[in-house]
């Protein structure tokens, strides 16, 4: 070919277009997405577009783009034509840094095609995911799209096929973050559903498998977009989503708060930031927080909050099932993940839903390397029918499951009551808990006072005496104690001094669980 | 003096006095109620009683129970703090039959000052200025003029049976008296159906200056100086100082003699305060004797170098006094702020309730005290007094003690209720405080439209930016020191000095950036300053991109009543379905011994009630609903 022979670049232009022209040109339209006024249309639903998205998650001028003239391969109803065509469809991906840590981003773009996914969408979602498993690190999914691009068919359904099956080997393997800012409808949910965690966005973000038209059609049930799918829905109701923010830039600074947290894959170790909060401070007001009465409540995050790092405490699933706390904070500058029964509702028992919550929480820490501190102060599962008949067995089950494999340092501080199969459960020194303490005021049984005496002494006249004999044997930290059940009984106030020095030495805690294809937990 | 003294009382009075008994060699017993029982107060003691459940009458100011913890642990003595059973002549009587001592003065004299009527025909008998009226019944607008004029103008014509302001009028002259003699009666007819008038004294623009003194039981009485307590709100004041700068040595000498007087008359021992009213002329008037310590001895204790419950418990074992008129100092100049649990933006302070989640009290300065009784983590409950502390800061002159008092302020650290020290820190630094130009109209006058919390300047706003936007970037350059992380970093500055241009202007900070500590201590062009943040700050990008973000729409709160704090229901006044006017009262809440009347906001139907009296409800719980 004659032009082969000529260096001239105006050589290899097509049409009156040079290739250099024509690649600044595809660059500029790829920057403008959908165009300005659907642009406009986003700003007015008080959302961000998908450029604007990244460039906040990201840190400034980290944005490495990839795929950015990838274009959809349709063309069927007339999405072949050029006005239908546009320079990396309707995804930003890419990787960049936040606060100098190396992340892989991919953000929907709803105003191309409502954000619909195409093959050439998935595609190169795909190619960022496996690129973050080849060098280890995180993938955080911006999603605000339609759902499948219709006009694709099942090279559609396909694309999300690729990116579950990326979700589910990524799994355990880098840490994966889905934001939801948009709606997300259809089989488009599976793939946060996969993922470590789901972020949402207060009244611009919905979630779900139908939606309301459909949901009217077949169960006549009358719902809006809000509470079928809304983020109040998901993070107060079903648990699907792990925390809800005011608005998209309320999110994504969020987002690099929580990011900070997490190692960046499974061969990395729990991050460590330099601390400014003495490892050794005594924290006084723990000595009273725990109030005489055993009935009584306090407030699990009170604790927390006065342990760890500067009272920074990121809490996951905050309004979900509150009788478990459970998040991330730091200890001496490293991240640890924190379990906590909650005195404050329900007394803290364990139920169905806080099993659950716990058992995955659980699960992420023990599989990103990040040390589990948990506070216990739990009366027991909680009875009755309900709980039985949903399965409180099975469910209770994972969080006994997901304690009892878990090989990261545990430590576990007994603020109060440890009653039943519940004390089994909450990281006791049986499920290999490496360190376990108690406060002088924990109780280590097999249930309350009023409870056992009415077994042990069935019939006896002097109830109350017998009450009164057994608060003195069991209502304390030494049955527990004399049988080495717990490490030591410490003064609240030294709790956060001790685990600190407990954290630097099991730093180099090596156990590992005997060779399976994958273990099968109780699902 | 004693072997063992009982302090019947609880929080900060209980600390102080357990605190002298300490410096005496004197065991000590606290009493507390089950929700006391690991008050500082009880830790401090050698030995604790729980005498009852929370309320206070069935703990603080249960007698029998106070008395068998004295018979249990054989005190000899009892100091009663003020308040609860300070000033109870019930109480008094019983120790008195046990042969148990009541660090106060005698029965008689509580009794005494205790009537309102009693104690001012006591005072000007013992030739003490009570504030001059007529007691009878003014008959014409012709007696109204003879009246006014044997009293000295101003004079107030008020209502005989009066109230809420209606039907009183002040006079400055023969013709407002007869004018206000006329409006008076009219209104008083039409108001209370009653048209008889009183006249007295019209104290203008009033200060409250109050005397203490010091008596034994051998006849000796002396008085240590006034403190001013015109910072007032709703009659409870709010910052006091010792001495006054209104006082000249012969009003001072004056008041002084005549509160020894009073205290005279009614063989006082122990001791007491003499309060007065003190008129822009310097002329004062009794108002009444407390007969206990006083919640703002501090500030006497100051400036006089007297431990007064010691000098109390000295009294009670019946020492003589060991100082002379002559040996009683102003040293200097004390100040006492009142810390309270309360928030100072609705009507100069509701009470706030809940945990100290972190508190710090400012004690790493100099000529700095603080009485409390609480701590980290304690609890502030809807039970007693709201009150966190006395901030007592001490100079050799009142613009010292001043500027202490703003450093003190600003070293405070509370967190987990809200708090007073905004208005506190306002007062202090107020012009008019400045110079002295108070009265207990202070706070209405100054704040006619209630406190909105600080004014910045454009300097001070300038500063506070800058530091914001240094503490930011500390912040975030924390976050890339990531053990291991090799990657460098965007920001190039390492943060010791940092000038930071706000609008135009260049500020320079500097300081210890410690992210952990609730205190910043800065200096801000050259000025030290101490700030306490909490901020949330947007880089430019956020804050550009953030205006696109969407308004939240605020809840319509004119359908709904929440409580404006916690307490308990006193009174529900509405039920589903009546129909309510604007301002028409819906239900009383109680909190700290105030009972505050919520009114509905518009006129409308009553939706639903989610609250019935007696029931205990937090701040911004739904109370009830309209349509």
């Amino acid at each position: 070919h004659p032009a082969f022979l000529l260096p001239d670049c105006r050589r290899y232009s097509v049409g009156h277009l040079s290739v250099k022209e024509r690649i600044d040109m595809k660059r500029k339209a790829a920057l403008v997405g959908g165009g300005q006024k659907r642009i406009d249309a986003q700003h007015k639903r008080g959302k961000l577009t998908a450029r604007e998205r990244v460039e906040l998650l990201l840190d400034p001028e980290s944005f490495v783009e990839s795929d950015m003239f990838v274009e959809h391969r349709c063309s069927d109803f007339g999405m072949e034509q050029d006005r239908n065509k546009f320079p990396g469809d309707s995804v930003v991906t890419g990787r960049g840094r936040i606060n100098g840590r190396l992340v892989y981003v991919f953000s929907q773009d709803f105003t191309v095609f409502g954000g619909s996914l195409s093959g050439a969408h998935a595609q190169k979602i795909c190619k960022i995911m496996d690129q973050a498993m080849t060098v280890g690190a995180p993938v955080i999914g911006l999603n605000d799209s339609g759902g499948a691009r219709i006009q694709e068919g099942v090279e559609s359904l396909a694309g999300y096929a690729d990116i579950f099956l990326r979700n589910v080997l990524a799994s355990g393997v880098v840490p994966q973050i889905s934001l939801i800012m948009g709606p997300c409808a259809g089989g488009a949910v599976y793939s946060p559903a996969l993922t470590d965690f789901t972020f949402m966005v207060k009244d611009t973000s919905y979630l779900f498998i139908t939606g309301p038209d459909v949901v009217k059609s077949v169960t006549n049930e009358d719902v809006t977009q809000e509470e079928l799918g809304g983020a109040k829905t998901h993070t107060t109701v079903s648990g699907v989503a792990h925390h809800a923010f005011e608005n998209d830039v309320d999110a994504l600074l969020n987002m690099r708060e929580f990011f900070n947290f997490l190692p960046l894959s499974n061969q990395d170790p729990s991050p460590i930031r330099a601390c400014h909060d003495p490892s050794d401070r005594l924290v006084t007001s723990l000595d009273t927080i725990v109030p005489f009465e055993t009935t009584k409540a306090y407030d699990m995050l009170d604790i927390i909050h006065a342990i760890v790092d500067e009272r920074d405490f990121f809490e996951i699933m905050p309004s979900y099932a509150k009788n478990i706390v459970v998040g991330f904070a730091r200890m001496n500058g490293r991240t640890v993940g924190i379990v906590g029964n909650q005195p404050k509702v329900a007394s803290g028992c364990l139920d169905i839903n806080s099993s659950v919550k716990g058992a995955r929480f659980v699960r992420f820490c023990d599989a990103f390397n990040i040390p589990i501190i948990t506070f216990v102060d739990v009366p027991g599962f909680l009875p009755g029918t309900a709980q039985e008949y949903g399965g409180i067995i099975r469910h209770g089950a994972k969080l006994l499951y997901a304690f009892a494999e878990a090989t990261v340092p545990k430590i576990t501080i007994i603020t109060r009551k440890a009653y039943g199969g519940a004390y089994d459960v909450m990281s006791s020194k049986h499920l290999r808990g490496d360190v376990n303490y108690a406060w002088p005021s924990a109780e280590v049984a097999v249930m309350g006072a009023k409870g056992a005496v009415q077994i042990i002494f069935r019939g006896k006249e002097n109830q109350a005496e017998a009450e009164a004999e057994y608060v003195e044997k069991f209502a304390n930290p030494f049955p527990a104690a004399v049988r080495g059940f717990v490490d030591d009984i410490i003064e609240p106030a030294t709790t956060r001094k001790k685990i600190c020095r407990d954290l630097e030495v099991l730093a180099s805690k090596k156990q590992v669980n005997p060779w399976k294809k994958h273990a099968n937990i109780p699902l | 003096t004693f072997d063992k003294i009982l302090i019947a009382n609880r929080g900060e009075i209980a600390c102080r006095v357990i605190k002298t008994c300490q410096k005496m060699g004197i065991k000590s017993v606290a009493v507390h109620s089950d929700v006391d029982a690991s008050a500082v107060h009880v830790k401090m003691a050698d030995e604790a009683v729980c005498v009852g459940p929370a309320p206070t009458s069935k703990s603080y100011l249960n007698m029998d129970a106070i008395m068998d913890a004295i018979r249990s642990t054989g005190a000899q003595a009892v100091h009663p703090g003020y308040g609860f059973l300070s000033e109870n002549k019930e109480f008094a009587k019983r120790l008195a039959a046990e042969g148990v001592t009541f660090i106060g003065p005698d029965t008689h004299a509580i009794m005494a000052m205790g009537d309102k009527i009693e104690s001012k025909l006591i005072a000007k008998a013992a030739k003490v200025n009570t504030i001059p009226g007529f007691d009878g019944v003014v008959e014409t607008a012709d007696d109204a003029v003879k009246i006014a004029q044997q009293i000295g103008y101003p004079v107030m014509i008020k209502a005989s049976a009066g109230g809420g302001g209606k039907g009183m009028r002040i006079a400055w002259n023969d013709e407002e008296t007869r004018e206000g003699f006329r409006f008076s009666s009219q209104e008083a007819a039409s108001s209370f159906g009653d048209d008889r008038l009183l006249i007295e004294k019209y104290i203008d623009n009033p200060r409250h200056i109050e005397i203490q003194v010091l008596a034994d039981k051998h006849g000796n009485a002396l008085w240590l100086n006034e403190r001013e307590c015109s910072i007032q709100r709703r009659n409870q004041k709010v910052v006091e100082e010792a001495p006054s700068t209104f006082l000249d040595s012969v009003t001072r000498r004056a008041m002084g003699e005549q509160a020894v007087q009073l205290a005279k008359a009614v063989q006082y021992s122990s001791a007491g305060t003499v309060e007065f009213l003190v008129d822009s002329k310097k002329n004062f008037y009794f108002l009444e004797m407390n007969t206990r310590l006083q919640v703002e001895h501090p500030i006497t204790e100051c400036i006089t170098g007297l431990d007064l419950v010691e000098q109390m418990i000295r009294v009670a074992k019946g020492y003589k006094l060991l100082h002379k008129q002559e040996d009683i100092p102003i040293n200097g100049w004390a100040i006492e702020s009142r810390v309270y649990a309360e928030d100072p933006y609705k009507s100069f302070g509701l009470p706030s309730i809940g945990r100290l989640s972190q508190y710090q009290e400012p004690l790493n300065l100099s000529n700095v005290r603080v009485d409390s009784g609480i701590q980290e983590g304690s609890d502030i409950s809807i039970y007693y007094d709201p009150m966190i502390s006395k901030l007592v800061t001490y100079g050799a002159t009142r613009a010292e003690a001043l500027s202490k008092m703003e450093d003190a302020l600003d070293n405070y650290v509370i967190r987990g209720v809200t708090h007073n020290i905004p208005l506190l820190r306002e007062i202090i630094t107020h012009p008019r405080f400045i110079s002295g130009d108070i009265s207990t109209n202070f706070l209405p006058e100054v704040y006619p439209d209630g406190f909105k919390g600080h004014q910045l300047e454009v300097g001070n706003r300038r500063e506070l930016l800058a530091s914001a936007a240094a503490l930011y970037i500390t912040a975030q350059l924390r976050s890339q020191k990531v053990l291991g992380n090799l990657r460098k970093t965007c920001w190039r500055l390492i943060l010791q000095t940092s000038t930071v241009e706000v609008d135009g202007g260049k500020v320079e900070v500097s300081g210890q950036w410690n992210l952990a500590s609730t205190l910043l201590p800065l200096t801000i062009n050259g000025t030290d300053r101490m700030l306490q943040f909490k901020v949330r700050v947007l880089s430019k990008l956020a804050a550009e991109l953030n205006s696109y973000m969407p308004e939240k729409v605020a809840e319509d709160t004119s359908s709904i009543l929440r409580s404006p704090m916690p307490g308990s229901v006193v009174a529900v006044s509405v039920k589903p379905g009546d129909t309510v006017a604007e301002g028409q009262e819906i239900c009383v809440i109680e909190a700290m011994k105030m009972q505050n009347s919520l009114t509905a906001a518009k006129q409308a139907k009553v939706k639903k009630v989610h609250c019935k009296p007696g029931e205990t409800v937090g701040e911004g719980d739904l109370l009830v609903e309209l349509e």
